[in-house]
Formats: structure tokens, sequence, C-alpha cells
């Protein structure tokens, strides 16, 4: 079996190795040809360490977020430090912080205007789940019901050693994914739109 | 204060008084107007602290907490109406600036309007929100007002209600924009807005004519949620607004609790709360310096106060296990001592503080780009800063001394040697400078207390189940970026009947119109800075 490996850090480290291997087996079993499988490789060598995320953030998880970004964690390390402010330029938004019913309409159309390919990391158990705020009667129980989610970072704010983690985790689904022939989560994406359709303006 | 009752009772004969740690006034609506004006002309009280909504479920109202800058007395004046269905009080939107954001949100919250307040829109919640949500008969039920992700309805006008000669009251509509208006839109996505806050912006060329300061992004309904909760539980909560300044905000609710319930506070563990404190005062600023000169382009001073910033994490972490959310004060003391390298760890940090704002000062506030950008841009006036209740740092910077340490000292500032730094230009470089200022004083703050941190208990005896007496109490502290207060009202239960939070950042925000109007757009960014609101504060 093919082993999706990291610089940074030792296969057996991590912790949810089985989660990736069911990703790996999932793109052997739909058999690709040689050359097409190197070109993917290629590719997600090549995004898999560039992500760039969109600056982002609603409330405390911002802010170790912006620690994330200074010199102490240092994402440039990973090649994730070109935070942009602009959707169109960025690969992945980082959800930091809660989302309240005024604010999901906002998040749905960053998220439609990300370029492909995105992905979203749902950070914080604000952005998971609601967090402590989940029985207030202006908060979004968790984004899944706004944007499709690839990777979850818990923690009330995660520790920016945690956010790592994540965004190490999203860069190793990258790196499983196929570019030519779009199955994977390209599909499982199309479904979820199909399945939440965002309703004409009304304005 | 029997003074001051005397001579209103003689103008209002029929007011009632209520003599608690703060006199509270109680006026029949039609008067209110004119009572408010009499204190504010005649006694001085020229500072609204906040509007307090309130649902006593037989009557709704309002509680109006005033200070004097002059005497920093406190007063209350409390109005109330029976009319559930189409609740109406008058508005003193005239007479403080600050009021018709207060009112506003009391509307959105309560239901309750104003006549004759200029802008009478929903500030938080959505335009079709059905219900008001802290009445205690609201119905939470989530179908009523589903999470969307439909565009939010939006109008360009809103609504005044004008009394008319013979009494009857009439709704006017008022344009926000009009027509010929070239509306540019700031936000909520925006890195230089500090989080989700949105700015409807109308220029005229690069000059700006008015800014509509659109709130609501991040509005959490944590004052809701308190209800529900018991004393103890509703702590956390204030880690969660101003994450800056999350020590101060735990001080503040302790201290209002404890007063309530009688609970003496152990020696120990009011020294330690103030060097919370303090610490997180230098921490707050130096990421303020960080984000406000990276917004005007000079990212690396980021890297450089992030370094101190990270510093004192380190030493909350040993001693209250977080780096951010703590939740280290509590009910009658502290969560746990502290660790056995704090003092040792403090006085590394002590020693680099100079040198460093030495170094700050070096890269940035001399340089002739930020000297162009920051002087005479943004001026506040004292008299602007009052009315709008601009509080902290920024207040300070208007000449306005409001520091509540000095103004009604708490936990021990009384005894401790300081000094407020206030500066007379209102402009957005002696904002800046002002926060630089305080990182020295709260290092010398804590240099004063780091060596006689009294021994023996840090968490005094507090029951399980604490209930409070039937009254309310209102206490004030010192933010990290202004005057934070909190009102609770208790109905004799473990729970608060309600919990009401004064946050400093919503009078910031509410400033920015004003004195944005008129400056180039690219200033907006410098004065929103140079401002220091967080929105989760603002939001609540």
């Amino acid at each position: 079996m093919r082993e999706i490996t990291t610089k940074s850090m030792p296969y057996d480290a991590w912790k949810d190795n089985e989660y990736i291997e069911k990703l790996v087996k999932e793109l052997q079993d739909s058999g690709a040809n040689v050359i097409v499988g190197s070109l993917d490789k290629l590719i997600n060598w090549g995004r898999s360490n560039s992500i760039w995320p969109l600056t982002f953030a609603t409330s405390c998880c911002g802010i170790e977020f912006v620690s994330l970004g200074a010199a102490r964690f240092d994402m440039a390390r990973f090649g994730w430090e070109v935070a942009r402010s602009s959707p169109r330029q960025a690969d992945f938004i980082m959800v930091a912080g809660t989302i309240v019913n005024r604010m999901a309409p906002v998040l749905r159309r960053l998220y439609d205007q990300l370029a492909e390919p995105k992905y979203v990391i749902s950070c914080g158990s604000c952005a998971i789940s609601g967090g402590p705020f989940r029985k207030s009667y202006h908060v979004a129980r968790g984004i899944e019901d706004i944007v499709p989610v690839d990777v979850y970072v818990p923690g009330c704010p995660p520790r920016p050693e945690a956010m790592i983690y994540g965004i190490m985790q999203l860069s190793r689904k990258i790196k499983v994914e196929r570019f030519f022939g779009g199955v994977n989560r390209q599909e499982s994406r199309k479904q979820y739109l199909a399945e939440h359709p965002l309703e004409a303006d009304n304005a | 204060m029997a003074e001051l009752q005397d001579k209103i009772s003689k103008r209002f004969p029929d007011a009632t008084f209520e003599n608690g740690e703060i006199l509270l006034i109680n006026i029949a609506d039609a008067q209110l107007h004119d009572l408010v004006k009499s204190l504010r002309d005649e006694h001085g009280f020229d500072y609204l602290v906040t509007i307090v909504g309130m649902d006593w479920t037989t009557s709704m109202g309002c509680i109006y907490y005033l200070t004097s800058t002059a005497t920093r007395q406190l007063v209350s004046v409390k109005v109330q109406t029976a009319d559930r269905d189409k609740p109406m009080l008058h508005s003193i939107a005239d007479l403080y600036r600050i009021a018709g954001i207060f009112e506003r949100e009391v509307y959105d919250f309560y239901g309750i309007v104003f006549i004759g307040n200029p802008d009478m829109r929903r500030l938080f919640l959505n335009i079709d929100w059905v219900g008001y949500p802290l009445r205690k008969d609201y119905d939470a039920t989530p179908e009523l007002n589903p999470v969307s992700i439909e565009n939010e309805r939006q109008s360009d006008s809103t609504y005044t209600w004008v009394e008319q000669a013979d009494g009857t009251v009439e709704k006017k509509e008022v344009a926000v924009f009009t027509e010929e208006d070239f509306v540019v839109n700031i936000g909520p996505q925006h890195p230089a807005t500090h989080g989700v806050l949105r700015f409807r912006t109308s220029v005229d060329g690069e000059t700006i004519k008015k800014i509509d300061v659109y709130m609501g992004y991040i509005h959490r309904g944590v004052e809701k949620l308190c209800e529900d909760l018991s004393y103890m539980q509703t702590l956390h909560f204030m880690d969660r607004l101003d994450y800056f300044s999350a020590h101060n905000y735990h001080h503040g609710l302790c201290l209002c609790i404890e007063k309530a319930a009688g609970i003496e506070v152990p020696e120990r563990a009011r020294v330690i709360r103030v060097l919370m404190d303090e610490l997180s005062r230098i921490a707050s600023h130096c990421l303020f310096i960080g984000t406000f000169c990276m917004d005007l382009g000079a990212t690396t001073m980021l890297f450089y106060t992030l370094r101190v910033r990270e510093q004192i994490l380190d030493i909350m972490e040993k001693t209250c296990g977080a780096r951010m959310t703590f939740n280290y004060d509590c009910l009658g003391g502290v969560m746990a001592d502290l660790d056995p390298d704090f003092v040792k760890d403090v006085k590394e940090l002590l020693a680099v503080i100079p040198k460093n704002v030495k170094e700050y000062n070096k890269i940035f506030t001399g340089n002739v780009i930020a000297k162009n950008r920051m002087e005479g841009v943004g001026v506040l006036s004292r008299e602007d800063a009052i009315s709008y209740g601009v509080s902290g740092p920024s207040g300070r910077a208007s000449g306005w001394a409001c520091d509540v340490r000095k103004t009604h000292p708490y936990s021990g500032y009384e005894k401790i040697e300081f000094e407020q730094v206030v500066r007379t230009e209102g402009d957005s470089m002696a904002r800046f400078k002002n926060r630089v200022d305080e990182i020295l004083q709260s290092a010398h703050i804590i240099e004063q207390l780091i060596d006689n941190i009294p021994e023996g208990e840090w968490l005094a005896k507090v029951p399980k189940v604490l209930k409070l007496p039937v009254g309310h109490w209102f206490q004030l502290v010192e933010g990290c970026r202004g005057v934070f207060g909190v009102y609770i009202e208790s109905d004799g239960g473990t729970k608060p009947y309600r919990l009401k939070l004064v946050t400093p950042s919503l009078t910031a925000a509410a400033v920015v119109d004003h004195i944005t109007s008129g400056q180039k757009i690219a200033d907006l960014i410098t004065i929103g800075g140079s401002l220091d609101y967080i929105v989760p504060d603002m939001d609540r």
C-alpha cells in the first residue's frame, strides 16, 4: 500500500492513519493508469505543500491563528504563510470562531467564491458544534449545514500546535486526491452542494 | 447623595427613591427626558454608562446608569411601562450621543420603541427576526429563526417615531442613504476591521460622508444564555467576549457576584487578580501595537510585539493551564495557586519590557510615515468622548481621565501607585502612544506587587449552590479597552434574573461614524485600528 508521507512527521506518529489508508484504497480501487497517476502525484505534491489560507476569523480562535503566523509557531515552515484577504486567491478557509445566523450566508458566499480546489477546516468547538454557545438563539450549531468540512480541529480555542496538526492532515488528504477523472471528494462535494442548494437571492 | 435626592424631589415630586449602593430614581416615562436633562445640566452627570433593558414580566422598562466625570458619583434612573404589546418610552438620544445605540440595543432585545430616537432599527439581529430574544416569554424554537444561507434582507431606510402635539405617536420612514450616495461596503470579512464588523460607507470621491456601522455578525446572545446558568457557570463566558481582557472581565463579574453574596476574598487572591489583570493588559496592548502597525503596513512590528505576548502567555499557561480562555478567577478567589516559577518568570518579563518598549518607539512611533498617517487623524474631542462614552486608553487620549482603577478603585488599586496616562490631542497618534505608555504603567504596578504577594489562602469557602438575595448590583472595572460593567438582577434564585454586560468596544464602534466623517477613506483603517475594538466584545 502506498504510504502518505510527510517530511515533518513520521508515518506512525499520526493518530488516524486508518482514515488515510481508506482513502488510498479507494484511490487504488478506482484504477488509474501509470501516466495519469504520476501526473496526479506531481500535482498533489505541489498543492499539498502550498495551501494558502483565507484571512477569516470571527473570534478567539482567530487570535491563535495570528499566533500561528507569528515567529514562534511560524506556519511559513509549511508553506501556509500566504494568508490572502480575498477568497479568489485562497485555497482553504479556516473557520476560526463562532458562526452566527447573520454570518452564515456570508460564510457560504465566501466559500462559493473560493477558487477550486477548495477546502474547509472547522476550527474550534464553536465551528464544530456551537461550543459553549450551542444553546443560544443566534448561533449555528456547527458549520456542516453551511459548507462541507474537510478537517475538524477541536479545542476552545485549539492551541497553535493543534492547528498545525489540523492543516497537516488537510495536506495529507490533498495528497490522495485524484485530479484527473474526478472521483473522491470532488464527487462527494457535488453531492453535498446538491443537498444544500443556494437559493436565489431575494434582494 | 441625600442633597441630590432633595433637589430632585423638589423638581420632580412624583419621583420615588431607592437607596442602595447607588441611588435609584423611579420616574414616570413622561418626565424621564426632563429628569435626565436636569441631571446632566444641573448636577453634572455627563456620562451615560449604559441603558439596561429589563423585562419584569408585569412590566418592561429600562435602567439608566449615569456618572459624573467631575464628582465620580453614580446614579441610576428607572423607568417602566406596563404595555407589553407596544411598549414605548421616550428617547434621550438628543442628550447623550451614545444613547441612540444603547436604545437600539434595547429595542432589539425587548422591542421597546423609543419615541424620538432618529434611528430605530434592530442592532444585532436581522430585519425579519421573529420575536425579541431577551423577553422572558421569547419563543426560542429554532424553526422560527432558522440558520439560513440565503442573503439577509437589507434596507437603506430606517424608522423614527415622532410624538405629535396631541400626544399621538406617528411612525416615519427616514433614509439612511439617499439615491445620490455612493456606498462602499467594507467587511464583514475584511482584515482591517479586526473581526467581523461591517461598515457601509458613503463616500464623496475619497472623502467619507457617512458610515453606517453594521454589527451582529458575531452576536452570540451571551446575556440570554447566562439567565439559564448558575452564577458559577456564567463566568466562563467572560473569557470569550474580549478574549484579551479575559482576566479583567472575570474579575468584574466575580466582584459583582461577591458583593451581592457578601463573600470576602482572601488578600492573596486579590493581589493575584490584580497581577493577572495587569499582565493581560500588557499582552493586550502588545497585540494591539502589532496588529495596528500591521494595518498601517509595518508587518515587522507584529513579530516584535508577539514575542512579549508569548512570554506572558507562557506565564499564564503555567498557572492557569491555558493560553487564552483561562477561566482563572472564580467566586471567592482564584481557581488555583500561583505556579512556583511565577515570581521568577514575571521578573524576567519585567526585565525585558522597558527594552522592548524602547525598541517599539524606535522602530515605529518616531517613524515619519507613521507620524504622517496618525498625527491629526481622527480627532475626538473630550466632550464627544464623554458623550459617546469612549473610555479606556482611547478616551484618555482625548483628555478624559476615565480609568476605573482611579475613579472607582477596586481590589486594592487605591493603595497602588501608578499614573493615569492622559493625553489631550485626541488623535490616532495619542491613542497609540497611550497604549504604549500603559504597558510601562502596568509593569510598574506588577513591580510593586510581585515581591509582596501575601501568603495564605487563595480561595474562600463558597457554598456549592449559590443563591443571591433579591436585588440588583452594578460593578465597574477597567478592562484593557475601557470601562467594563456588570449589572446583575436577582430574584432570589440560583440563576441571575438578568445579567447585563457593559462593554467598551460597543461605544468605540459607535463613535467611528462621528470621527471619520470628512476624513479620507484610507484613514478609516487608521482610525478603526486606533480605537482598538474587539468585535465579539461589541456584539456579545
